[in-house]
């Protein structure tokens, strides 16, 4: 279980929220939304620790993580995977070895082993046949769903989502939701998945959490949310031009 | 005030970098694929400039030293000292400066916009021991093999230099450079070597791992590391030259 408790950051003279709240419960999916600049990635990167808050925590199975040292740290940072906004593949090695990367150094799979676990990623990603391809020779939602094989590969409790369906046309973004929805029921994983896309929203999440105005402005479930009067979120839902 | 958060975060950077050298074993690859992309595939330009660096030196010498009272082997002794001391190592560098840490800023600074850093860290490595480390250590163990490479191309430029001109029979040019050679001039050589090395790769690693702001950033970063390297290859240069010699 993630509980997030008073959390403030802010970058400078720029705050960017203040005792932001919430709790996410092991197998649920969170979706974390809000526009653009309102921190939603900055929330993401505090759970897993690359971004350390002004004040406030956040606890893992009730353990600070802002006070831990690095070496365990690195540990924890294992139980994440991460799907970042563009991927970040890193771009001068094959997808295979994208996915391979943290076996090879953080498991004790021999080679043979780290291939079976590679494929069988690439495969829950619909992707078995695009290992040898580099990522520049990938669609932006091919990279996604290789993004997704690597961020599970390590075999998380955690998946973080930062943006998976921007930039991508409405039927590859139903693919990456499919993926989610499939990655949260076959691996009972839980879920934070960064959006501002409501259709996403609407087909991934069990939870939502609005970031409006420098301040966690609601959060809810999802029926509560249908059924919400909250302003912002309500103008907010109408901007993405969706109905529910 | 930026100056200040500028040595701080540099100096954490390279802290951390040798704190986490116990961890050399884990990323022995990396440093090998290093050290082949820092030293063995600059040889050819590091020869290159060291030849006519010789070559030219040579012949400019004998330009100059143009009395008769003087013997011939006096342009070898002066070519090859200062090519010992000064000339293989400064020219070595400046000419690094650009080839190596344009592309070790420019390497970093795409991961670091591109998030690429981030997810390293996200699956658990310590960013700094996996991309720093390497390259730092990389550079200071083949900066002097760089060295040694520039210098006897340096001499052999030289050497033809004077006879393709007929100023300087070969005999007479290593005549001059046997009688001037000195074990500590090799040391003050290689010293520099190790020195402008770590100077290269630390600034370019530093510049690079801290790029922000997308491509332009990465174009600023990239920049800015070649120009302070040869700004700091000089300044410790002269440093160096006042300390030792």
């Amino acid at each position: 279980m993630i509980e997030i408790k008073n959390l403030t950051k802010s970058f400078g003279s720029n705050l960017v929220w203040s005792d932001v709240s919430l709790t996410i419960e092991d197998g649920e999916t969170l979706a974390v939304i809000g526009k653009s600049g309102s921190g939603k990635s900055v929330l993401m990167k505090h759970l897993n620790v690359l971004l350390y808050p002004d004040s406030g925590e956040v606890l893992i199975d009730g353990l600070n993580v802002f006070e831990i040292r690095y070496a365990r740290l690195r540990k924890l940072r294992q139980r994440f995977g991460v799907l970042f906004q563009g991927a970040a593949l890193f771009d001068s090695i094959t997808a295979y070895d994208n996915v391979a990367f943290p076996l090879r150094f953080f498991s004790d799979l021999n080679e043979k082993q780290i291939q079976e676990r590679v494929m069988e990623c690439l495969e829950l990603v619909n992707l078995a046949d695009i290992g040898k391809k580099t990522p520049a020779e990938l669609s932006g939602g091919m990279r996604k769903r290789v993004g997704v094989a690597r961020a599970i590969v390590m075999k998380p409790e955690y998946l973080l989502y930062d943006e998976p369906t921007s930039g991508l046309d409405p039927q590859t973004s139903d693919e990456i939701n499919d993926l989610i929805i499939n990655m949260a029921d076959t691996l009972d994983i839980t879920s934070i998945v960064i959006t501002h896309d409501m259709h996403s929203v609407l087909r991934v999440a069990d939870k939502v959490a609005f970031l409006d105005k420098q301040v966690l402005s609601w959060y809810g479930t999802l029926d509560e949310l249908r059924t919400s009067d909250h302003k912002e979120l309500n103008a907010f839902i109408r901007a993405s031009e969706y109905t529910i | 005030m930026q100056l200040f958060i500028d040595v701080g975060r540099y100096c954490r950077l390279i802290y951390e970098a040798i704190r986490s050298s116990t961890e050399v074993g884990m990323y022995r690859k990396n440093i090998i694929s290093e050290m082949v992309k820092t030293g063995y595939d600059s040889l050819p330009i590091i020869i290159l400039a060291g030849f006519f660096t010789g070559a030219v030196m040579t012949i400019q010498t004998s330009y100059q030293l143009v009395a008769g009272f003087i013997p011939p082997s006096t342009i070898g002794a002066i070519v090859s000292q200062s090519l010992l001391i000064e000339l293989a190592a400064v020219i070595s560098a400046l000419v690094l400066a650009g080839r190596v840490g344009a592309r070790i800023a420019t390497e970093l600074g795409t991961m670091a916009v591109s998030e690429q850093i981030d997810a390293l860290e996200s699956m658990g490595f310590n960013s700094v021991t996996f991309l720093v480390m390497p390259r730092v250590l990389a550079g200071v163990l083949m900066f002097p093999v760089i060295w040694v490479a520039a210098v006897v191309a340096g001499m052999i430029g030289g050497l033809l230099a004077g006879v393709l001109t007929g100023t300087l029979p070969p005999a007479d040019f290593m005549l001059g450079a046997r009688q001037v050679f000195s074990p500590a001039d090799v040391s003050f050589g290689v010293i520099k070597s190790f020195v402008f090395g770590y100077i290269i790769t630390s600034i370019s690693c530093y510049k690079g791992y801290f790029a922000t702001g997308g491509a332009e950033g990465v174009g600023q970063a990239t920049t800015q590391a070649a120009v302070l390297s040869c700004i700091y290859i000089l300044v410790a240069d002269f440093v160096l030259a006042f300390l030792l010699l």
